[in-house]
């Protein structure tokens, strides 16, 4: 390799670098500022907009998150929020996993039926069906209630079908062995292959986490009362109540963000193969 | 003999299982997805006022004659239309591009990938909320002004102009979303065998000429995929207008499932809001129906 070669092998790294540096800094610029604004005073945060000093937190303190606190009733927020998901998420593993094992090692009249439902029912929008399903709710008496977060949204097709696929890869062996020592169908499901499937249960877990941390529209049709908030409800109406901070406001939106970033920490791995998986099986 | 009778007692015991295990799914599935669904449709033919439901009344396909010469119904379906058409094309090449460049293996590489997905860490909401602050038309309180004004240009009005609101919509839309279809590609890319890439620079392709005859017919499945996901996500815009504009200005961010939500759940006309939404349905379902089909005719 000519000294010259060796010159522009680096400077094409250095070139690299620095076109990734430069995109992922404006790609999470708005970010930055967010979190920068949700430090400062009020008055600060326009103060000067016109440079760089605009993304940095000059005078720094917590106070803007004390607003939030005072103003929200963030722990009854978050427990509201919690609370259903931690619910969903519990009966949506086991109900979703038992089915997709179902579909994947038994023989039963109807399988190919129920197979060809959670498929089809895979495409169909929930705002399709959000009026009627509002009405049910409304004769169920579960307007306002945990029931009408929860129970709606406990079977879910994709989820059946991710863990089908993984249960189709389960060998038939292991399940004939521990049949042969004496074990249930049920048995063997919840004794042996449940505890060697954690990767999907956590994968399926933390995509739907997500999917229910960023709920919007059906809480908001549903949860009216201002005790039964859920943590996008607070965030949105807090954005139109009088006196408008922005500094709070942006405090407010860090708070929101933080539950998921910490789940992200923990369960990347399972995030990002779930999203990746999505794409090479569908 | 006493083995045959053992082995059928399984398969009854596996069969009961079966159907013990499927039966909850099943249930909830038919209770909270085909009901609902079937209503929509059963809905969509009566004269339905929510606040007067003793006075509901059939009037066979009366919704769906009215709402094909609505005025607001064509409106929000060009606005749902032109939102999906270009910010399809625009968030998964925004997804590739960034999945190329943080692709190969490299010192930081886990760092860059993180600050490209960052944005879905937050959600839609929190998104919206923000942009209207950083989209703001007063170039002293709003960022984007501030760095237009700051570089010579002039302000844009981008959420208080009809014009612009839809735009500003899919551009951030399309920031939002980018990280997502990013990883898919991500999955993708690690598909294609590295060797087909030596054997091309041996040849003396340049980099773009093995993007253009490697990169993009190895990535055929997966780019079909995103773009489906992300279409099928596009038509159902309805946070970022409700949060941002109200559908407004002049009713240029109002969307399919904004006007459903607008007609069903503000106006109370429970039946009408039902037809618009049966119309959607058949337009998402033809439209996965119909990429399905491309999909399977090309592999």
């Amino acid at each position: 390799m000519t000294k010259s070669m060796k010159f522009s092998a680096k400077f094409g790294k250095f070139m690299f670098y620095f076109g990734n540096i430069v995109i992922g800094i404006i790609f999470v610029s708005p970010l930055i500022w967010m979190v920068s604004a949700s430090l400062k005073p009020e008055a600060k945060i326009f103060a000067n907009m016109d440079s760089l000093m605009t993304f940095l937190p000059t005078q720094a303190s917590l106070a803007n998150y004390a607003e939030v606190f005072s103003r929200l009733n963030m722990p009854l927020v978050f427990k509201n929020t919690l609370l259903y998901i931690g619910l969903i998420l519990v009966l949506d593993l086991l109900v979703n996993s038992m089915c997709g094992y179902a579909l994947a090692k038994f023989e039963f009249k109807g399988k190919g039926a129920i197979l060809n439902l959670v498929i089809a029912l895979m495409v169909l929008p929930m705002e399709a069906i959000m009026l009627p399903l509002y009405i049910e709710m409304s004769q169920l008496g579960w307007v306002n209630t945990m029931a009408a977060l929860v129970i709606p949204f406990v079977a879910k097709c994709f989820s059946i079908y991710m863990f089908r696929q993984f249960f189709c890869d389960i060998p038939d062996d292991l399940i004939e062995a521990a049949a042969i020592d004496g074990s249930s169908p049920a048995g063997t499901f919840f004794k042996i292959v449940m505890p060697i499937s954690k990767t999907v249960y956590a994968t399926v877990f933390i995509l739907d986490f997500v999917a229910h941390w960023n709920d919007f529209m059906w809480p908001f049709l549903v949860m009216t009362g201002e005790d039964k908030r859920t943590i996008q409800l607070a965030v949105q109406s807090f954005f139109g109540t009088q006196p408008v901070h922005y500094s709070a406001i942006m405090a407010a939106l860090v708070v929101s963000a933080i539950p998921m970033i910490i789940m992200f920490i923990f369960m990347q791995k399972y995030y990002v193969e779930g999203i990746a998986s999505s794409g090479i099986k569908g | 003999m006493a083995n045959t009778k053992k082995l059928s007692g399984r398969k009854r015991d596996e069969r009961i299982t079966a159907y013990a295990f499927v039966a909850p799914a099943v249930i909830l599935l038919i209770a909270f997805l085909v009901v609902p669904m079937i209503y929509t449709v059963y809905f969509s033919g009566f004269k339905y006022q929510i606040m007067r439901p003793d006075a509901m009344k059939f009037i066979g396909l009366e919704n769906y004659q009215k709402l094909f010469s609505d005025k607001n119904f064509w409106i929000a379906l060009k606005n749902t239309v032109y939102f999906t058409v270009l910010v399809v094309p625009f968030q998964c090449a925004l997804a590739l591009g960034l999945a190329l460049l943080v692709s190969k293996k490299f010192r930081g590489v886990s760092i860059f990938r993180t600050m490209y997905f960052s944005p879905q860490l937050t959600s839609m909401v929190v998104i919206s909320v923000l942009w209207t602050v950083l989209y703001n038309a007063n170039p002293n309180t709003g960022l984007i002004n501030s760095i237009l004004t700051s570089l010579g240009m002039d302000p844009i009005k981008f959420l208080s102009d009809a014009d612009t609101a839809m735009n500003s919509i899919i551009f951030m839309s399309a920031w939002q979303g980018a990280g997502y279809q990013m990883m898919i590609f991500l999955a993708g890319l690690q598909g294609i065998p590295k060797d087909q890439y030596e054997a091309a620079s041996v040849d003396g392709a340049n980099k773009f000429k093995q993007f253009l005859y490697i990169t993009i017919p190895g990535l055929k499945g997966t780019i079909k995929y995103v773009i489906m996901i992300t279409m099928i996500q596009a038509m159902k815009l309805f946070t970022q207008p409700y949060i941002m504009t109200q559908g407004g200005p002049k009713n240029s961010t109002k969307t399919l499932v904004y006007y459903i939500y607008t007609q069903g759940f503000q106006k109370g006309n429970f039946g009408y809001a039902c037809s618009i939404a049966a119309v959607f349905f058949v337009i998402v379902v033809t439209m996965s129906m119909a990429m399905k089909k491309v999909t399977a005719a090309t592999d």
